[in-house]
Parts: C-alpha cells; structure tokens; sequence
C-alpha cells in the first residue's frame, strides 16, 4: 500500500473522534444494564484504532455510540469537535454523509446494486456531483476495476468486503467505523482487507475504528483499546498519545 | 398439543406482533365474504317476494288459470257447472297508485271467498288493506282511501285490515274492481282450490277441456319460479361480480402466507432439524390460512347482513326496471347462506395458502438458516411465467369462443378466470422489464431514491408482483365493467334516439314496471286528436304474456306510423321499410333482438302465442335492436291485435307534433283535456332522461362493489408494503448509516408505491380490455342476448384510473413513515 503524504502526517495528531467519559445503560426489563462504564478514547487522524474483547465487553456498543449510531447515557461523543449527542436527525444525516464510513462484518452491499452503483450510492444520497466518477476511482483504488457492472452475488466474499471498504470511503469521511470487518472472510482475504483499511489511514487521513477478534487485525492498529465488561482494560498507542 | 403449541408460537404470536397486518388481511377476507354474503341475501330478498300475497285472502290454491289478455269471466260460469268437487275463485290483479303515490298491488276477490274473514265480507265501497301496507300509509280502519286510477281517483272506506305477514296489498269485492277498473266480464286469473276426495287429474282434464286452447294452467308456485328463472341470468352475474373482491382478496391471503413463509425460513430450518415433520410445516401455514378464514368469514357474515340492507334496494330496483314487478321481501340470513359464504371464504384463504405452505414444507435446515434472498430463486422462473401467461392467455381466447352451456355462459366466466390467471403470471416478468425500462429515467428524476426504488422492486419481486397483479386484478373489474356499461349506456342512448321519435307520450300514472301496463282510458285519444298542432298520434297497446313458459310483452303498433316516424334498427342485412310493411294487417311479427336471443329464432320463424283463448300463429318478419326489458318484446299491428282481443286498451299514446308547434304549450292543452284521469304526459327529453336514469341505477350495484374490490386491493397494497417496510427494516437502517435522510426512505417507499400503481394500472387496463371483450361479446350476449357498440368511457376511465394510482401512493403513507422511523 501507498505511504502517507505529508499532508496527512502532519494531520495525525488531529482528532476526528473523542469519546469521553461515556456510560450506556440499556434497560432490559426492569433491570438496568450498563453496555459501557465511563469510557474515554481518542482517535486521530490516519490513525486505526482496534477494538478488542470477548463478545459482550461492549465493543460494538462503543462502535455504535462512535459512528453516531447510538447515543450515550451520560458522556459525550465528538466527531470532528462536534458532539453527536446534541444533533437533530438532519444534522445526523449530514454528518453520516460527510463524515463518517461504515464497514461491515456481513458486508451489506444491496443486492440489487451493482458494484459501482452501491459504491456511488452514499454521494447519490447526498446529491453529490460526479459520483459515479468518485465510484470510479474508489473501486479502482480497492483494486476492482473490472469489477463495476457485477453484482455482489457475483462477487466472493473478500471482493465484497473491498467493494463495501470503496462505499465507506466514497466521500472521503473523516472517521471509518468497521465492525468485525475481516470475521467472515478467509486469510487472504482478511488481509487484503486490512491492507486498505490501514491504507484508508495513510491515503485519505480517516480515523479507522475497529471492533475485532482477530488478532491479524489488531496487528495494523495504531491504538488497540481492550475492553472487559464495558471498561476499558488497556489501552495501548503505538503513534500520538493524548 | 405439541402441534397447538407449536401452532401457537410460529403462526399466533407473530400475528398478534404485527396487529396492523394481522387486521389489513382479516378486513380484506371479511369484505370479500360479506359481499358475497350481502348479494347473496339482497338477490334472494329482491326476488324472493313475487308469490302472491294472495294465499292470504283465499287460502291454498291447487291451480292457476291465466290467459294472454285476459279470461272470459264466463269461464267461471263454465267450471262451476262442471260436475266437480272445487271451489273457482275469480281474480283480478293490477298495481295501484294511491292519492299518497305509494305503489301497491290491488286484487279483485269473491268477498265470499276471503279465508277466516266470514264476519268481513268486503262490503260496497270498502277495501282490504293489509296491515303492512296500512302501517305505511298511515290509516286505520274506518279511513278514507283514494286510489289514482287511470279513469280518476276513487274514494272507498277502510275495513278491518288484514294480517299478511309482510305482504302489502289492497283488495276489493271482484264484482267492484272490474267497475272502478273497467275491466267488465275480464278476469286476470281463476284460482282453482279441488276439495278434498276429488281426483285431480280429472279436474284439471275436464277444466281443460272447459277452457279452450288458448287457457294457460300452472300450479301454484309457477309464478314464482318463472321469475326466478328469469332472474337467473341476473342473479350469476351478479354473484359472480360479488366473488372479485374474494378472488382479489385471495391475491391477500397468498401474499400474507408468503411473507410469513418467507420471514421465518429460519424457524422452519430449526423446527425440520429438530424433527418437526414436512407435514406439519405443510399444516402450520395452512392453518394460518385457515384462522383468516374462518375469522374473516365470521366477522364477513356479519358485515354482509349489513351490507345486504343497502344492497336490496338497489337489486330491487334492477329487478322491478327490468324484469318484473316485485316488492323486496325481508332480508333472511340463513344457515345454508351464512355456511355456504363462509365455506368460500375458508376455501379461498386455504387455496391462496397451498403454494407458500409447500414451499415453507419444502425448506431444508440448511437452507433455511443460512442468509441470503430467496427472491432471486423466483427471479429464474421469470421465462416459466412468461410462457404461463401465454397458455393462460390463449385458453381464456379459446373458452371465450365457446357457447353457453343451457343459457350460462360457464365458459365466459372460464375465460375471465383464464384470463385473471394469465395476468397474474405476466405480472412477475412485466416488473422486471418495466421496471428495468424504467430504472435510468427514475433514476434521472429521483437520484438515489429513484434508483433504490426500482431496484427493490425487482428484489422483492415476488410479492410486489402479488399485489401489483391484485391491484391489476381489481382495477381490470373496474375497467372491463366501467367499458361494459359505458358501451352499454352510449348503444342504449343511441338507441333511445332511434326509439323515441314523438315529441309527447303518455301512459297510466305509476312508477314504469317490466310487464306492468296500465290501461288508459279508452277516450284519451280522441280527447288529443284535434289538438292544434297535433300531427299524428300513435295508440299503443301493450300487455304481458307468457310465451314458452317465460314472460315476455306483447305490443301492437300502427305500422304506418312505425314506417313514418320511427327509425327501429333491424339486425344486419334485414330491410326494415320492407319488414314493416309486412305487418299490417298479418300475422306477422317483429321481435326484439332478446327475445329471439332466448327463444332461438330468427326471421322467417314461426311461432305460435295464446291471445285469450285463442292459439295465434304469428311469423318472425324482422328482429330489431331493443334494450327496453330483458324479458323481450313481440309487435304486431294494431288491427291484428284487435282481431283476437278486441277490448284490448292502449296503454301509451306517442304524439307526434307538426313541425314548430312548441310542445310544453301541446303538453299544457294535453293536460287539461285530460286533468280528470290519472295519466303521466313526458315529453321526450324527459322519458330520455328517465330511461337513463333507470339505467344508471340499473348499473349502480355493479359500481358499488367493484369499489370494494378496489378498497380490498388497497388494503392489499397497503399491506404488502408494510410487510416489504418491515422485512427491509435492516437494509433501512443500512441506508440511513450510508447517509439517507428520512425523507428520502419515505420517498423511496412512497416512489416504491407508485411504480407498483402505475404497473398495476398498465396490467389492470390491459385485462381490463380484454375482461371487457369477454362480458361485451360473450357474457353478456349469452346471458342477456344484447348486442353492444364498443365505447369505452375514455374520461370515466382515466379518471378511475389517475385516482386508483393516486390512492396506492396514499396507501403507501404509513408504510412509509414507519420506513423512515428505522
């Protein structure tokens, strides 16, 4: 993968995402679960950050609360200083169509879409000019050229996985949320995968979040963040510190 | 008990869980089986009343004698010196108007002759009222009561009223009805009642051989059961328009089952793995079907013996225009009605289910638990669905072509099922295509919103072609019907110009009833004749006979004045100047083109008609285009009638004015020459309107329910896109993470709704047509033997058209919203 330009090491110690002292509570019931206990994080510019856990240690709930999926009970979420929080769904909106990118462990391309068209389709949403040109050059750069008219059951599963990396990155977001993003994919492809979103980093300056098992994938992190019953365990940083 | 458990959790909850859908189906299946449920009851209402209220008067009657015309009173003299043991009672029978314009049957009886009333012979100027009919004109015994008869009113004094059930009737002494109606030494009928010990065979043999040729003799009951026979026609028609909404509430069901089918394939998967038999999966949709049914059928029984009361007027009103005169008898719902209503309803819901229940019988573990569409194993077939159309398609061509199978046009309806089925199958392939066509131009218009919409579509073509085939299904009822009777109505206003050729005509005053002709006075006539400005006046006679044991008119005309004024339309290759020459003076007859459709004849036939008592045989010269009555008429000249029934009355004057003459100053002068009778003088424009009016309400049951079969594909709509809404409530949420706004999910759905309105309108229009050939050239000419122009009501239909569309969309309103709160 490409190196990261100037502009964008000069930009790592921006930060697109700040969690800070966020607690989720969910209620089942009558009974009260705490998802996550007073957790804080970080994340900057071309920099991954890997979520790690064993399932119910509130990874995905932190994702959730990170891409402005979810919101916290108490604490605040910032995407590029602006807390998530506090917007009306509109601006919600806007921010998910500039902002930020999602990749999913199951892919969720539309079936009905080709490849270029489910790339293409976060800027059509958002009444962005040459959007097909952007597809283009995004599915170009996921190295699947030749593969704009298929289908994605005429895709294998790793060649989804890149198409849906090419959708989260269409508009350029400031932040890529991905969960699980290598969980049902073979080796190679899972490594494919994790070549991009490291090169989402380095090429386009997103802070990548992701919430994973595998340990392959926590070897490109930047910052791997353990959790354990909703707090944060360890936190480690291998670039900028806070 | 496992099974009911089972039953419980896989079907029952999720029903409960999703109310709105739940409730979507039922009202759909409950509408579909109370309309037939409500036709069912409102037809037997409306034809169920023609016996004579008569048994009240006189007690059982074992035999009916009648005649064309009337009988010979002397007739009675005749039967009673026959060495017989039985009691002849003389009968007169006419509908009367009263002062208050209420409508009711008057009888002339032997006062001696009036069961269990020997305290109350009807005395010199009392009448018999039945308490049902007293009740609605508000009188008592002792009261006043002014009949409006054709030679002026006459006063008589209530008696007792009588208990007749609901029957409503008057009756007079014979000998004082024959004086106030000028009916002298005329009878309508001879009630035959043989006491006990006497032998039948020999009193009808000797009465017979009494009577002369010309006697018609029926048991009691015949009356009834002509009517009935006559109505049959109408009534199939009718119960098979009512079965549209279940045919398309059927579309409902089968769309319902399938989503079930579809949403818990994964359940299914565990359920087979963990032993549950293909059988009892097979059971557990059937079952959902089933519960539908039986809940819906319930619920429709009960609405359809509400809507019975709104439909029986209406019914009524055909029946009484068309055929004969009835009063609607008293709505009865029967256990027969009710099982055999609810027996379809529960028939069609598990019909509609046998394919997505063996399809949910057919799912492996496997399969089932793994994810992935199942729409795209039914996109393959789209070839086979093609080719089905085209067999279904051709079969419907071939039934349409058939003959009528002993006077029901079995295989018009065939072909209209054919034709349905043919629809149905094109729906899938017709989506695809269409909605690939349209795909860069929606997607030019809407951007994303436009091109997710085609595109999900097409995912889910399964049930959007489900409901836009249900949506088409209703919408070509609409059509083809809407063609059928603007055809209808446009050759029928056509007509009336060809017909209605006089500037004024007067009949007897009352409400104009198929068979009813009330006489006129017999010096109305001369009365006209030197009004200035009068050029000719046509004297018409009709009267109601029997022909082959079915009812039909008799006319007689002048001939000349037919030739002069009139512009009757023969059948195709028949000189009508030549043929009208013939009649005078002859036995020749001209037939209305439904008469000789039922009878089988055609010019140049002979038939034979008893006039009085006399055997009349008459040739076929011509067949000429009437849409007057269904029963269908015959005319002769006026001087041939006279020769066999020369105290026949006119009963209608056609006044035809020299050119200029203004007409309301003639209708004044008409007026006051005849203000002491009760006649009605129309001039043309008003009998025009009049018989397009009795037309249009003739047609209005027929629009009432097809806009229920409109609201059931509505619900259908509505439904499914609930359905498709929350089965892609995670490729939402998808959307809305991808950058969608609410209003473009709403958009999506709502663009969504209005390809599948515009798809089912193209599909609905198309066998709309083709429907319409079918009910123009088939069903309607084997039932009704009508022939009619081709017009389609271009407006009406546009307008029915844009508005179904415009409530599909409206449909789509909530479905969307809860798309957009994903």
């Amino acid at each position: 993968m490409t190196r990261p330009t100037s502009a964008i090491r000069d930009n790592r110690c921006v930060s697109r995402l700040e969690i800070r002292d966020v607690t989720k509570i969910y209620k089942s019931g009558d009974l009260p679960l705490t998802a996550l206990h007073r957790v804080s994080l970080t994340a900057n510019a071309g920099t991954v950050t890997a979520l790690l856990g064993r399932s119910g240690c509130g990874k995905s709930t932190l994702l959730k609360i990170a891409g402005a999926m979810d919101f916290p009970t108490s604490g605040e979420a910032l995407i590029d200083g602006e807390s998530t929080s506090a917007l009306s769904d509109s601006r919600l909106t806007a921010l998910r169509r500039t902002k930020i990118g999602f990749v999913f462990q199951s892919f969720e391309l539309l079936p009905t879409l080709t490849a270029a068209e489910n790339v293409e389709l976060p800027l059509l949403l958002a009444g962005a000019p040459h959007s097909r040109k952007a597809a283009r050059e995004r599915l170009d750069w996921v190295g699947l050229s030749d593969k704009f008219q298929a289908y994605p059951h005429q895709l294998s599963g790793g060649q989804m996985q890149r198409v849906a990396i090419a959708r989260a990155l269409v508009h350029r977001p400031s932040l890529l949320i991905a969960d699980e993003p290598t969980g049902n994919l073979d080796t190679a492809s899972g490594a494919q995968v994790l070549a991009l979103l490291e090169a989402a980093a380095n090429d386009f300056g997103a802070a990548v979040v992701m919430a994973t098992h595998s340990e392959e994938a926590a070897a490109i992190a930047t910052h791997r963040v353990q959790l354990s019953d909703g707090r944060i365990q360890l936190s480690e940083r291998q670039l900028c510190s806070t | 008990m496992q099974h009911l458990t089972l039953f419980r959790t896989l079907v029952l909850r999720p029903l409960l869980a999703e109310p709105l859908r739940t409730a979507l189906t039922l009202t759909a299946v409950a509408l579909g089986v109370a309309v037939v449920i409500g036709i069912e009851l409102a037809g037997n209402a409306a034809s169920g009343s023609f016996e004579s209220s008569l048994t009240t008067l006189t007690g059982t009657i074992d035999l009916q004698l009648s005649a064309n015309g009337g009988l010979d009173e002397s007739l009675i003299g005749k039967i009673a010196q026959l060495p017989l043991n039985l009691r002849a009672t003389p009968v007169i029978e006419t509908p009367v108007l009263t002062a208050q314009k209420v409508s009711a049957t008057l009888y002339g009886v032997d006062s001696l002759h009036v069961v269990g009333n020997a305290n109350q012979r009807v005395v010199a100027n009392s009448i018999v009222v039945s308490t049902q009919l007293a009740k609605r004109l508000h009188i008592k015994m002792g009261d006043p009561l002014t009949l409006r008869l054709p030679a002026g009113p006459a006063t008589f004094t209530v008696a007792p009223l009588i208990y007749a059930k609901d029957a409503e009737f008057l009756a007079l002494d014979i000998a004082e009805a024959q004086q106030t109606l000028a009916r002298f030494g005329s009878l309508d009928r001879i009630d035959i009642t043989v006491n006990g010990g006497e032998d039948f065979a020999k009193a009808e043999r000797l009465i017979r051989d009494a009577a002369g040729p010309g006697v018609l003799f029926d048991k009691p009951g015949t009356r009834g059961q002509e009517n009935q026979r006559m109505l049959r026609a109408f009534r199939w028609n009718l119960r098979v328009l009512s079965y549209i909404s279940l045919v398309v509430g059927a579309f409902l069901i089968y769309n319902t089952i399938s989503v079930s089918v579809v949403r818990r394939r994964p359940e299914i998967g565990v359920l087979r793995a963990i032993g549950t038999s293909r059988g009892a999966v097979f059971g557990f949709f059937l079952a959902e079907a089933l519960l539908f049914g039986v809940v819906g059928a319930v619920l429709g029984i009960a609405l359809g013996r509400l809507m019975a009361e709104g439909l029986v007027g209406l019914i009524s009103a055909t029946v009484n225009s068309l055929y004969a005169s009835s009063r609607p008898a008293a709505i009865a719902l029967t256990w027969p009605v009710a099982i055999s209503a609810a027996f379809t309803g529960v028939a069609v819901s598990l019909l509609s289910a046998v394919t997505p229940a063996a399809e949910a019988m057919a799912v492996v573990p496997t399969e089932a638990m793994g994810r992935g569409s199942r729409e795209t194993v039914f996109r393959s077939h789209t070839k086979r669905n093609l080719l089905l159309s085209v067999v279904f398609a051709a079969l419907g061509a071939w039934a349409s072509q058939q003959t009528a199978i002993e006077g029901r046009p079995l295989f018009g309806y065939a072909a209209v099922l054919l034709f349905i089925a043919a629809a149905a199958f094109a729906a899938p392939p017709l989506v695809r295509f269409a909605v690939a066509a349209l795909a860069p131009l929606l997607r030019t218009i809407f951007s994303a919103v436009g091109l997710l919409a085609a595109r999900s579509l097409v995912t889910s073509l399964r049930r959007t072609s489900v409901v836009i085939a249900a949506l088409a299904t209703a919408i070509a009822m609409m059509a083809s019907v809407a063609i059928m009777v603007g055809s209808f109505r446009e050759t029928v206003i056509v007509w009336l110009d060809t017909q209605l050729r006089a500037d004024l005509y007067i009949r007897a005053a009352g409400p104009p009833q198929a068979g009813v002709y009330p006489p006129l006075p017999a010096d109305v006539p001369n009365l006209l004749r030197r009004i200035p400005g009068v050029e000719a006046i046509d004297t018409f006679t009709a009267l109601e006979i029997r022909f082959e044991g079915q009812r039909a008119s008799l006319g007689a005309s002048n001939p000349a004045l037919l030739l002069h004024y009139g512009r009757q339309r023969f059948l195709p290759g028949e000189d009508r100047d030549a043929i009208l020459r013939s009649l005078a003076n002859s036995n020749n007859a001209i037939v209305t083109e439904a008469f000789a459709s039922k009878h089988h004849l055609h010019p140049g036939s002979q038939i034979t008609i008893s006039l009085g008592e006399k055997q009349v045989p008459l040739r076929i010269a011509g067949i000429y285009y009437d849409y007057t009555s269904e029963r269908g008429f015959i005319l002769i000249d006026q001087a041939t009638l006279a020769r066999y029934l020369p105290k026949q009355p006119p009963t209608n004057l056609a006044i035809y004015l020299k050119p200029g003459t203004p007409v309301e100053t003639v209708r004044e002068e008409v007026a006051a020459r005849t203000a002491q009778y009760a006649i009605d003088i129309a001039p043309n424009e008003t009998l025009r309107a009049g018989a397009v009016e009795i037309f249009d309400r003739t047609f209005s049951v027929t629009y009432a329910l097809e806009a229920i079969a409109i609201l059931v594909a509505m619900l259908g709509a509505a439904n499914s896109l609930l359905a498709l809404v929350l089965e892609r409530r995670e490729e939402l949420r998808l959307l809305r993470f991808l950058g969608a706004a609410a209003p473009q999910i709403r958009g999506m759905i709502l663009v969504e709704a209005g390809i599948m309105g515009l798809l089912a309108n193209v599909l609905g229009l198309t066998l709309g047509f083709a429907l319409s050939y079918v009910l123009i050239y088939v069903i309607n000419e084997q039932s009704f033997g009508w022939t009619i122009q081709f017009h389609p009501p271009v407006t009406l239909l546009t307008g029915a058209l844009i508005s179904v569309w415009i409530v599909t969309v409206l449909a789509a309103i909530y479905p969307a919203r809860l798309a957009s709160r994903s």
